[in-house]
C-alpha cells in the first residue's frame, strides 16, 4: 500500500436528533404572523401546527454538516456495490436541474420547454434500447417493473387471455418476483445453466399456455451476458408470451447492444444507475419503462406526444392505458439530470463509458481471481462475483471481508447476492474509477486475504475507526426498534 | 456436519422424519449453517394443503430469505409456534426444537424420492465441488 493512500477518518460522535436539540423559543429567524390567529374562531389553529423542532440556524447547519461527515458517498471514494452501478454523478447535471426548481408543473407556459426536454429524453432512451415507446414516470426500478408487468397483463387481457405465471431465472434481481406478485402473477424460478446463463433448452420445459412472460436480467447478476437471449425470445413469442428485461445492468450494454434487437418486448431502466443520477439516499430514483409497439397503447397516462409541427404536449386521453402511476411528471428533476448525462457524453461517449465500465471490472476480476474464488469462468461484463471459499477455512467470511474494506476507505460490495453463489461478493467498480483507485482496491482486498491467513480474529473486529464498529445485525433483526419513540418511550 | 442416520433428506436441504402417516420437517444442519443466524421464521398455517415442492414457509437470516419446501404432498397439521419468538432454535437445534411443520402426507410413494443420510452426505460433497 502506498503511503499516499487517502484514509477515511470519521469523527466519532453521537449526533442527537433535531427534536432532541429543540428548546422553546429558539429560532433562526423572525417569521411574520400572516394573520391574526385570534380571529379564527371556527378553526383550532394551534392543533394544525406540526411539532417542529425549535433550533437556531447555526445549530441546524452544524447538525446536517456533522451528519454529512458520518456518511460515505461516491464523492468520497469508490462504491463498488454490484448491480447498483454507483457511478459518479456529474455536477453539471445538478447545476442544470437546479435551474428548473422554480418552474411549477401547472404553469403551462413555463413548463413547455421542460416537456420538450422530456420528449428528447424519451427519444434518446428509445434509441439506446431499440424500443418503440417509453413512459418516464415510474419513480424507481421496482416501480418500473410493476408498471411493465401491469402493461403486459393489460395487453394479454386485450388479446382475451388470462395468463397467470411469470418465469424468473435464479440469477435475476430480487425485486423481480415481488413485482410480479404485486401485479397479480405467480412466479416460478428457472435454474440457470452450468455456465451461469439461462439455456433455451431449459426454458422449453417451463413453457405452457399459462406463461405470461419471462422476466430476465441481462447481463444477469453474475455479470454474465444471457447468450441465448434471441433464441429465448423466439421460444417465448412462439408460446404467446412476452420477454421482460430488467435493465438494472444496462451499464454493460449502452451503445453496444440494444435489448429491442434481442427480442425484448418490455423493460425498465434505472436512470439512477445507468444514467448517473443520484442514488442510494442521495435522491429519488427513476425507472422509465420501454416497450415495443404492441404494448405502447397500454403505457401509463399521460403520454408525451409531438405533433407534426414539432409541438410537444401531454396526452391524457389514452383509453387502453393501465392508468396513472405517478403524480404529474414523475421525478422530473432526475429525468432532466439523465438527459444532461446523455447529451454531455453523446453517442460515442456513452459507448466509451460502457467499454470502460467493462474494462474496469475485468481488470479487477483478473487480478483478484488469483486470491479469491471465482465461481464461474464464463466471461463477464461490468461486474463480477467472487466468493469467500478460499478464506472460509481460515474462519473469515464474506461479511468480514466486506466490513474490513471499510477500514481502507471503500464502500463494501454487494454481499450474499446472487443467492445462486454461496458467500458472494458482487463487485462493480463502474467506469468512474481511474486505474490507480482500482489498484488501491485490489491491494486492499489482497491485504485482507493475507490478514485472513495470519490473524483471522482481527478481521472479526472490523470495521474500526468508524462512528460505530461491527453492528450486531442479528440482534437488531431480532429486536426491532423501528421509531425513535420505541427507543425513548415517554 | 451433523446428518442423523434415521432421517430423510431433500436436495433443498430439508430433513423429514417419518412418524406414522405424518412427516415432521425442518432444515438441515448444513442449511442452518449456510444461512447463518436465523432472525425470522414464517410458516404457512395449519390446514394448508401443499403439493410436493410448494413452500411451507420462509426462513430469514441476516444474509438471505429462503423458502422451505414440502418434501411430500399433503396437509400441514402442526407448526412450530416456538420459532415465532425464538427463531434461533433453528440454529441451535435444527433437527430437534428447530422443527418447522408436520405434514399429513397423501401418498407414501412420495417418501421414496427422499434421500437417506448416506445419499445426502454424498449430495453435499458433490455440491461443494
Amino acid at each position: 500500500m502506498s503511503d499516499r493512500s487517502p484514509v477515511v477518518n470519521f469523527p466519532v460522535l453521537r449526533e442527537p436528533l433535531l427534536s432532541e436539540m429543540s428548546g422553546p423559543g429558539r429560532n433562526g429567524m423572525l417569521v411574520p404572523t400572516p394573520f391574526d390567529v385570534s380571529r379564527c374562531t371556527d378553526v383550532d389553529v394551534p392543533s394544525l401546527l406540526p411539532a417542529l423542532p425549535e433550533v437556531s440556524e447555526v445549530e441546524t447547519v452544524r447538525h446536517f454538516t456533522r451528519l454529512s461527515r458520518l456518511n460515505f458517498g461516491i464523492d468520497q471514494g469508490m462504491y463498488p456495490l454490484g448491480s447498483c452501478t454507483m457511478k459518479y454523478n456529474p455536477k453539471i447535471a445538478d447545476e442544470i436541474a437546479s435551474r428548473l426548481a422554480p418552474v411549477h408543473p401547472c404553469d403551462r407556459r413555463a413548463f413547455s420547454p421542460v416537456l420538450k426536454h422530456l420528449f428528447t429524453l424519451k427519444t434518446c432512451l428509445q434509441e439506446i434500447c431499440g424500443m418503440d415507446g417509453c413512459c418516464l414516470w415510474p419513480a424507481a426500478g421496482a416501480h418500473g417493473e410493476l408498471t411493465g408487468m401491469l402493461v403486459i397483463k393489460e395487453a394479454l387481457s386485450a388479446r382475451g387471455q388470462t395468463r397467470t405465471k411469470v418465469l424468473v431465472p435464479d440469477t435475476a434481481h430480487g425485486t423481480n418476483p415481488s413485482s410480479c406478485t404485486i401485479a397479480g402473477f405467480t412466479t416460478a424460478s428457472i435454474p440457470s445453466g452450468r455456465d451461469g446463463f439461462l439455456l433455451a433448452s431449459d426454458l422449453k420445459g417451463f413453457l405452457d399456455s399459462d406463461v405470461a412472460a419471462l422476466m430476465i436480467t441481462n447481463p444477469n447478476t453474475l455479470g454474465i451476458f444471457e447468450q441465448e437471449i434471441t433464441e429465448i425470445a423466439r421460444l417465448l413469442h412462439e408460446n404467446g408470451s412476452f420477454l421482460y428485461m430488467d435493465g438494472a445492468n444496462m451499464n454493460a450494454l449502452v451503445g453496444i447492444a440494444r435489448p429491442g434487437d434481442m427480442g425484448v418486448d418490455c423493460m425498465h431502466l434505472n436512470l439512477h444507475k445507468t444514467f448517473g443520477t443520484p442514488h442510494g439516499g442521495g435522491g429519488p430514483g427513476s425507472g422509465p419503462v420501454l416497450v415495443k409497439k404492441e404494448l405502447e397503447p397500454f403505457l401509463p397516462r399521460p403520454r408525451i406526444v409531438q405533433d407534426e409541427s414539432g409541438q410537444v404536449s401531454l396526452m391524457g386521453d389514452c383509453p387502453e392505458s393501465i392508468g396513472q402511476v405517478h403524480s404529474l411528471l414523475g421525478n422530473v428533476a432526475v429525468l432532466v439530470r439523465a438527459l444532461v448525462y446523455i447529451l454531455s457524453l453523446g453517442g460515442e461517449g456513452l459507448k466509451d463509458a460502457t467499454v470502460r465500465a467493462c474494462l474496469n471490472a475485468n481488470y479487477l476480476k483478473n487480478r483478484l481471481k488469483k486470491t479469491f474464488a471465482l465461481p464461474y469462468a464464463t466471461p463477464t461484463l461490468h461486474e463480477f462475483v467472487l466468493t469467500d471459499k478460499n478464506q472460509k477455512p481460515q474462519g473469515v467470511s464474506t461479511l468480514d471481508i466486506a466490513k474490513a474494506l471499510m477500514e481502507f476507505g471503500f464502500h463494501p460490495p454487494t454481499v450474499y447476492f446472487p443467492l445462486v453463489v454461496q458467500g458472494a461478493l458482487m463487485i462493480e467498480p463502474t467506469e468512474s474509477e481511474p486505474v490507480s483507485e482500482l489498484t488501491r482496491f485490489a491491494d486492499a482486498m489482497e491485504a485482507i486475504a493475507l490478514a485472513a491467513g495470519k490473524r483471522p480474529e482481527d478481521l472479526h473486529e472490523t470495521p474500526r475507526g468508524m462512528p460505530c464498529g461491527r453492528v450486531d445485525e442479528v440482534w437488531a433483526a431480532r429486536n426491532l426498534v423501528l421509531t425513535w419513540n420505541d427507543l425513548n418511550p415517554s | 456436519m451433523n446428518i442423523p442416520e434415521q432421517l430423510r433428506y431433500t436436495k433443498d436441504h430439508e430433513w423429514a422424519k417419518i412418524e406414522d402417516n405424518t412427516l415432521r420437517v425442518g432444515i438441515t444442519d448444513y442449511a442452518q449453517h449456510e444461512m447463518g443466524d436465523v432472525v425470522y421464521v414464517d410458516l404457512k398455517p395449519t390446514g394448508t394443503k401443499v403439493e410436493k415442492g410448494d413452500p411451507v414457509g420462509t426462513v430469514e437470516s441476516v444474509k438471505a430469505v429462503s423458502e422451505v419446501f414440502a418434501p411430500v404432498s399433503g396437509t400441514i397439521i402442526e407448526t412450530n409456534a416456538a420459532l415465532e419468538q425464538s427463531p434461533e432454535l433453528v440454529n441451535q437445534d435444527s433437527y430437534g426444537q428447530g422443527w418447522m411443520v408436520v405434514i399429513a402426507f397423501e401418498d407414501a410413494q412420495d417418501l421414496e424420492a427422499l434421500m437417506d443420510a448416506k445419499d445426502y452426505e454424498e449430495y453435499l460433497s458433490a455440491e461443494a465441488k
